[in-house]
């Protein structure tokens, strides 16, 4: 975390990080929660979190679903080989398709010629394959091949973290 | 799982953001038209219910560090093995075994590239398999959520 934020805020940040890993308590005044831990007080708190919101550090604050157990257990990471010079036009597009959760452009390497990736998640197989025929709709012919590469078991799976500490706050 | 109509609500709505005021959650019971006390306790029974990753800051990775999605091809025999190699990094945070030549992709996150760039050389050194390193160049969509009904 960089750019703009203060020395002191990027401080509180990397505590932030450390303290809300696995989510902030399910308590009334969650806030409260958090500014006791990292010693400030509620506005303060709240305002930290404003200006790290503002700053982009902190994408959004948000509840978020654990989809496989809400029953969209298959996801495909479908992979594209785009013109590069139709990609930054459409990679947009297909980024914009509600079933897809990201979407982004990395690099060709020796032995893989795919530079777009969008992940598509469904509740079973044929979701999935309809999700991947309306991709490929979308990018008609400046798409030259394609894969989906379904995942058949997740093998580890945690948030971002920064200090190799676990958090107090929930654990699993 | 099927869901109750609050919960299926809450999820839709705020999956992707929750008010950043003093009172989050009377501000929940406000868009959706219920009480605070029913947003509070709909969260805990998704929570309870395994249905909440989190609820709590989302945090921009790429500004947290650097980070690449890596790949390698494993012959099924050793797939155990190397799994628990990779996982055994603390930088490695999401670990997937997927159906194609290229079996086993996982995401390193680390403070900046020269410190991906010394796991991956360490990979390949203990595993003897040529990791595929793509980070990302653009991002068209970096959210989590979509939406339940469409998704459907």
């Amino acid at each position: 975390m960089s750019g703009c934020i203060s020395p002191s805020d990027l401080a509180q940040a990397r505590r932030l990080v450390a303290l809300t890993d696995a989510g902030l308590p399910l308590v009334e005044d969650p806030w409260a929660w958090l500014a006791e831990r990292l010693e400030l007080d509620v506005e303060a708190t709240l305002a930290l979190l404003q200006r790290l919101q503002a700053d982009g550090a902190i994408r959004r604050i948000a509840a978020v679903p654990n989809h496989y157990r809400l029953g969209y257990r298959h996801n495909g990471m479908t992979v594209w080989d785009v013109d590069d010079e139709a990609l930054e036009r459409l990679g947009p597009l297909v980024g914009a398709q509600p079933f897809v959760s990201h979407c982004y452009r990395r690099p060709r390497q020796p032995g893989w010629r795919y530079n777009l990736f969008a992940m598509v998640h469904g509740r079973n197989a044929d979701d999935i394959e309809r999700d991947r025929q309306a991709i490929r709709t979308l990018l008609g012919e400046v798409c030259r091949a394609d894969e989906m590469l379904v995942s058949s078991r997740i093998l580890k799976k945690t948030g971002l973290r920064l200090t190799g500490a676990s958090s107090p706050a929930r654990q699993r | 799982m099927e869901l109750d109509s609050l919960s299926r609500r809450l999820i839709d709505r705020f999956q992707h953001g929750m008010p950043l005021c003093a009172e989050p959650y009377r501000a929940m019971a406000e868009a959706l038209g219920c009480e605070e006390a029913e947003v509070l306790a709909g969260l805990q029974r998704l929570d309870r219910a395994g249905c909440l990753s989190r609820v709590g800051p989302v945090f921009e990775h790429s500004r947290a560090g650097a980070s690449t999605l890596v790949a390698l091809a494993v012959p099924p025999a050793r797939l155990e093995a190397v799994a628990a190699c990779v996982n055994g990094y603390p930088e490695v945070n999401h670990n997937y075994l997927r159906e194609h030549h290229y079996n086993l992709w996982f995401v390193l996150t680390g403070p900046d590239r020269a410190h991906l760039d010394r796991i991956l050389t360490q990979i390949e050194a203990e595993t003897g398999l040529a990791p595929l390193d793509l980070p990302m160049r653009s991002a068209y969509r970096i959210d989590l959520g979509f939406p339940l009904e469409v998704a459907s």
